[in-house]
């Protein structure tokens, strides 16, 4: 693959993590446990659809095949997905939603704090965007694992019990492929390894702080969301996000 | 370029004048923030340019969140605005770097801001109020310091939701970012 290949997969990638967290995120909506975790979660569901917008606009201009960002999200099938493992989850409890928003946040920061020092100025610019809002994502997910994990009795178990629900979905969060490999190289995107390293860090720091165990590091996993190998659940999510434009498509109103 | 642009684009197309820029700015100055009405484009920081290239006035504007849901109501408000003023087919341009910061918001926006009830941004984004601690907020209403967060997300995007211990009531505060 060349750079502009390995450059789009990237794109996908991050944007489509972005959109898919951010449509789990709309699931909440109207059944919030309280009116101020409604407005958050809407929040950043938004905050993360506008992300996915600027990536996946740039994947499009890059592709130059006559798809736009709409397109690449209402109209591309589940093998055609690059987004974590980790987001397409389903929602749970409220300690499975934040659990999955505080693992993916503590990676989403130190990657797109590595992405605003990106040789590609069009990165760099939409990602010291999006690190300003991640850090408030971040911030506000880490404060419920603690207030959880160290809450009462039913918060602390449930906690417990959200933990195996998607711990092994992280392994896709440390590792790395050939791909991500050359961008890094190339001065594109950051270094995995020190993402990782981060990733970990905040991890230990907060569960630490929630009294919650910190698991042993996730083994590989049969199925691998950069090949388009989802778990079951992303096909039923997408049914239900892409189904208007699929039935009237280029629809306007 | 789809049929009809060329002739389109052209339409309208002048040279500038001397006041032009000048003009369009206090047009643009008058084009409130459709989220908190009180406050311009131009007070929010949101219009980072103007300049007249190729016979239109073109106008550099760069959103406040990724995802600020109000971002084409704002495009079209501001060109409707210069239309309306006898600015031909402005040509707008959306902008992502740098970042927008609410260190842009100007001086008199913050006290407008402060007047309609939402706690302006304290400090600036170099400062640590971004990582670290929560800022102290003072409220709006009845001026007091001691108040408290509810929720870092508030009614929109930009906004946090506060309470003032002293007089009970909520409030927005505009997030420093």
């Amino acid at each position: 693959m060349d750079n502009k290949t390995d450059l789009i997969e990237y794109l996908l990638r991050l944007g489509d993590s972005a959109l898919i967290q951010g449509q789990r995120l709309c699931q909440w909506c109207g059944k919030a446990p309280a009116l101020e975790e409604e407005l958050a979660l809407m929040n950043v569901g938004l905050d993360l659809v506008g992300q996915a917008r600027n990536w996946l606009e740039y994947a499009a201009e890059l592709l130059d095949d006559g798809r736009d960002a709409d397109h690449l999200a209402f109209r591309r099938d589940e093998r055609a997905y690059r987004n974590l493992l980790l987001v397409e989850q389903p929602n749970g409890d409220f300690a499975v939603t934040m659990l999955k928003q505080f693992l993916y946040d503590a990676w989403h920061l130190p990657v797109l704090q590595g992405l605003s020092q990106s040789s590609d100025e069009r990165i760099a610019g939409i990602a010291a965007k999006a690190v300003k809002e991640v850090t408030y994502h971040l911030r506000r997910s880490g404060e419920w694992i603690e207030r959880m994990g160290d809450g009462t009795e039913e918060s602390h178990k449930r906690m417990l019990a959200a933990i195996p629900e998607v711990w092994r979905f992280t392994v896709e969060l440390i590792a790395f492929d050939a791909s991500e490999q050359h961008l890094c190289e190339a001065g594109i995107t950051p270094d995995i390894a020190s993402v990782a390293a981060q990733w970990q860090a905040k991890v230990e720091q907060i569960f630490t702080s929630a009294t919650l165990p910190v698991p042993a590091a996730p083994n590989y996993f049969y199925l691998n969301a950069r090949k388009g190998l989802h778990t079951e659940h992303l096909g039923i999510l997408l049914a239900e996000m892409q189904f208007l434009p699929r039935a009237y498509p280029d629809a306007t109103w | 370029m789809q049929p009809g642009e060329l002739i389109a684009s052209d339409l309208g197309a002048r040279p500038a004048q001397p006041t032009d820029l000048a003009a369009a700015w206090a047009i643009l100055a008058e084009v409130m923030d459709p989220e908190v009405p009180v406050v311009s484009v131009v007070d929010l920081g949101i219009v980072r340019d103007l300049d007249w290239q190729a016979g239109h006035l073109h106008v550099v504007v760069t959103p406040t969140y990724s995802g600020c849901p109000a971002t084409e109501v704002i495009e079209s408000d501001i060109r409707e605005a210069l239309e309306l003023a006898g600015f031909k087919a402005p040509q707008l341009e959306r902008k992502l770097t740098p970042a927008w910061t609410t260190d842009w918001i100007s001086a008199s926006g913050r006290e407008r801001l402060r007047a309609y009830g939402i706690a302006p941004p304290e400090g600036s984004t170099s400062k640590r109020s971004l990582l670290g601690e929560s800022p102290q907020v003072v409220c709006p209403q009845c001026g007091s310091a001691h108040t408290e967060v509810l929720s870092q997300f508030g009614s929109t995007a930009c906004k946090a939701l506060y309470r003032c211990v002293d007089c009970r009531e909520p409030f927005d505060y505009f997030k420093c970012i």
